[in-house]
């Protein structure tokens, strides 16, 4: 029997339906799992995404042919019947299924197994094949409790308030930025926002998903008035004369890799969360477990690796071609 | 354990010194007596032995973490520290405690004495009850490898600011071969006398001079040679002679030779020097020294083919008296005077004073340095006390220019501690014919920037992969740096490196052009 999904040099491709997942090359038709510039990218022909993900794609692609599809819905491209479920990897992020002649294939895109309050929460789904990341497919990676993380932002951006220093924040502009919104306590100060970050949550806030109320720094921010404030903004600002203007101020960086010691101090940050929208190695586990899939694709990160410890518990196991990967695994986490 | 936990946390999470000292003051300040104790010792490279080696613990953390052994080799490759990898990987603790510090050493010790399986009964029993910051510590305390971000200067000025006390009488007390198990606080901290016969003065290190115009009036200076062995203390005190290296080890009975001396010296004397392999009128090289020290004892045939003697170089404790407040000049001479009373056959000799008048003489003694087996210049400004520790102005070293070849990189590996996940250690090779050859390993000497562009290269390039170590195609050319070269019948290149180290990545040279293997055999015979 034929695969129902191949792997090409522009990226995952159906045969049966002629239609391409998540590629980086033009091609004619595109199913997108989620608005990450490494999986969202221009120039398709036309594009097919969740209705919850698609603002933010058309505000990052700007003038596109997009058609929307809600969780669950069953549509039929060619031979191949489609549908998107939740990833819980950032608000609208999907799985994509393709079924052809009775063989079931999910491609997972990024997802987290943990529910976080702002994404709809993954859902397993059963397959034959099931092609998943491993971004985080060592076992040191295990995140810690929402909870416990929670009381560790708010108990680091308390103290530095209460020193009068500023709170910088650096996490990615779509998902995690949101995420780390719901986890503040607003409480202790304004939150306020580089600019990359605000339009993202514009695009959310638009769309009616709630948000807390942020203020976006800009020109002429009267900051002595909001000296202890949180300043959230994309990984790379703290290091860029941008973020000169907070004067003294104590850096976190909320990540993944921020359980590796090296890493934390590599980054040369005052603080590391643990805050990941990618699946721990018991949530990549369980996830595939869940499945029922007895063929797994690998792709993302610590592939050869993960690779090996599925076949050792009966998986037919397999890499995506690392011609085929779109990033290599590295510390500044796959968005 | 917890406060000692945060304490570490504290340090290694900042690269302000300002903020480390704090955060160890504050600590030294409220901890208890013998938790400040063993908290001065681990700083001080004081460690508890190894209880177990690092080959069973892989194997019981991977037990008791119920995943393969080749899991936790991938996962160690990745965090490039063990004790961390172990404390990850293991499920979380299902018990609380808080144990202090001393506790957990003393535990760790004990286990150490114990068989065993009652031994891994212990450590598990360790693991499943400490968070993941103290359990990280206890590993890194079993595989006796702790190591703290914050160096001896900066512990003493904690110190210093928790006490009260003068930074360089805290320096003295901290010297020597103290244990928590010979010492209290007190008597260590607070006693007024000291009463460690054995115990070295601080050591003066000099900083490197850039630009000889920079020492002002030629006539203020001394002139010497660096010399290339190991940088020690001779003390003679009540009938008992101690050798001390600059590091803090006492190797007294791995230089037996230098026990006469204890016969011609005057009680209560300290020398500050270099042990050299030497033979006849001049030191053999660094290699012949290095045999002898990694040995506890010394078989007789290695101590006639590399006897060793002390190069003098300055006097630091003259009956008895700490005369390190005096001007460089007249402790040269005290020095001069011990020396000239000793029998030429005797292993002392006065490090002699290379005259100059000008900064061009200078810089003409400085390139004779290879030929006389030196590694350069040392200059002292002869008004100048004997500091402690290293200080900018009164005292440089000069060194001569290191040997540099252009090679080839053809492995690379993942570094560790701040570097792991990225590329930092790699292998090259020098042409030979139409083949390459492995010649020597370096994995400093790059920026991050250049490491993280080097470390995106190999990702996409690699050929290969050994376990943690990724072949490459022989493309990326560097210039590598080193001190020395020797004969190594071991290596398949045949030689061995000195201090080899990046010097810089030539973008400039393609893999064609860099050096041959007959190049390095032409500068062994020329330097070796
Ligand atoms: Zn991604
Ligand atoms: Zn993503």
């Amino acid at each position: 029997m034929a695969d129902v999904l191949t792997f090409t040099d522009r990226g995952i491709y159906c045969p049966a339906g002629e239609f391409h997942i998540d590629p980086w090359c033009p091609v004619a038709r595109a199913l997108l799992t989620h608005g990450h510039s490494d999986h969202a990218r221009p120039g398709m022909d036309s594009y097919l995404s969740t209705d919850i993900a698609a603002p933010v794609i058309r505000y990052r692609l700007g003038d596109i042919r997009i058609d929307t599809i809600r969780y669950g819905e069953v549509r039929q491209i060619g031979g191949a019947q489609i549908s998107f479920h939740p990833a819980g990897h950032v608000p609208g992020s999907a799985q994509i299924r393709v079924e052809v002649a009775g063989q079931v294939w999910v491609v997972s895109g990024d997802y987290k197994t943990e529910a976080d309050g702002l994404s709809t929460p993954f859902e397993p789904v059963r397959c034959h094949v099931f092609i998943s990341e491993c971004t985080f497919g060592l076992p040191m990676f295990r995140w810690p409790a929402q909870d416990a993380l929670r009381d560790q932002i708010n108990r680091w951006w308390a103290a530095n308030a209460a020193d009068g220093r500023f709170s910088l924040l650096g996490s990615y502009a779509l998902g995690k930025a949101q995420r780390l919104l719901t986890l503040l306590d607003p409480t202790i100060g304004p939150i306020l926002t580089h600019g990359a970050i605000e339009a993202t949550n514009a695009v959310l806030r638009a769309q009616g998903i709630t948000l807390p109320p942020t203020e976006q720094v800009v020109q002429g921010t009267d900051l002595k008035s909001r000296t202890g404030a949180l300043i959230l903004c994309p990984p790379g600002a703290p290091a860029t004369p941008w973020a000169n203007r907070f004067g003294s101020s104590s850096t976190a960086y909320a990540s993944g890799w921020m359980t590796l010691r090296g890493i934390r101090r590599r980054r040369g940050a005052d603080m590391g969360f643990v805050l990941s929208d990618h699946a721990d190695w018991e949530g990549l586990n369980s996830a595939i477990r869940a499945t029922g899939a007895e063929r797994v694709y690998v792709t993302h990160g610590y592939t050869a690796t993960y690779r090996r410890w599925l076949e050792e518990h009966g998986y037919d196991a397999r890499i995506v071609s690392t011609a085929f990967e779109g990033e290599a695994a590295d510390p500044t986490e796959s968005a | 354990m917890k406060r000692f936990a945060e304490l570490y946390a504290a340090i290694d999470g900042t690269t302000r010194t300002n903020e480390k000292i704090a955060a160890l003051a504050a600590y030294l300040a409220e901890a208890p007596p013998e938790d400040r104790l063993w908290t001065v010792a681990l700083f001080s490279g004081r460690r508890p032995r190894r209880t177990i080696t690092a080959t069973t613990l892989r194997e019981w953390a991977a037990e008791r973490a119920g995943l393969p052994l080749w899991l936790l080799e991938e996962s160690y490759a990745v965090a490039g520290d063990l004790a961390e990898t172990i404390a990850l990987i293991l499920p979380p603790p299902t018990r609380e405690s808080d144990h202090s510090l001393t506790h957990w050493i003393t535990h760790v010790r004990h286990l150490a004495t114990l068989d065993e399986v009652t031994r891994k009964v212990g450590i598990f029993a360790a693991w499943d009850s400490l968070a993941l910051p103290e359990r990280f510590l206890l590993t890194k305390l079993l595989t006796g490898g702790f190591r703290v971000g914050i160096s001896q200067t900066l512990t003493i000025r904690a110190l210093s600011q928790a006490t009260g006390q003068p930074v360089t009488d805290l320096t003295h007390r901290l010297m020597g071969n103290w244990t928590p198990d010979k010492t209290t606080w007190d008597m260590l901290i607070d006693a007024k006398t000291q009463t460690d016969l054995s115990q070295p003065y601080p050591f003066y290190l000099a900083y490197a001079l850039e630009d000889p115009t920079d020492l002002g009036d030629p006539a203020q200076w001394f002139a010497e040679r660096k010399w290339d062995g190991i940088r020690g203390q001779f003390i003679l005190r009540d009938q008992t002679h101690h050798v001390w290296s600059r590091g803090e080890d006492l190797i007294t009975n791995r230089f037996p030779e230098l026990a006469q001396l204890a016969d011609y010296l005057p009680q209560g004397t300290v020398i500050d020097g270099e042990i050299l392999a030497f033979d006849a009128n001049r030191p053999l090289p660094f290699a012949d020294l290095q045999k002898r020290i990694g040995r506890k004892t010394v078989p007789k045939k290695l101590l006639t083919e590399a006897p060793v003697i002390l190069m003098a170089y300055d006097l630091l404790e003259n009956h008895g008296q700490d005369i390190r407040p005096l001007p460089f000049a007249i402790r040269r001479e005290r020095l001069n005077t011990l020396c000239a009373a000793i029998p030429p056959s005797a292993p002392l000799r006065l490090s002699p004073a290379v005259p100059f008048t000008t900064t061009v003489d200078l810089a003409r003694e400085r390139s004779a340095s290879r030929d006389l087996g030196a590694e350069g210049l040392m200059l002292k400004r002869l008004d100048s006390p004997y500091l402690t520790g290293r200080k900018r102005g009164d005292w440089w070293k000069w060194k001569v220019d290191p040997l540099t070849v252009d090679a080839v990189m053809i492995y690379a590996q993942a570094g560790h501690g701040r570097r792991a996940n990225l590329y930092t250690d790699y292998t090259f090779a020098v042409r030979d014919g139409n083949a390459l050859v492995p010649f020597t390993k370096a994995y400093s000497g790059l920026t991050d920037a250049e490491f993280t562009e080097i470390t995106n290269w190999v990702r996409k390039n690699t050929l290969q992969r050994f376990g943690p170590v990724r072949q490459v195609p022989p493309e990326l050319v560097f210039e590598i740096a080193f001190e020395g070269i020797r004969a190594s019948p071991r290596h398949k290149s045949g030689i061995a490196l000195r201090f080899p180290r990046m010097a810089r990545w030539r973008h400039d040279k393609p893999s064609s052009e860099i050096n041959t293997l007959d190049d390095l055999r032409q500068l062994l015979k020329i330097q070796g």
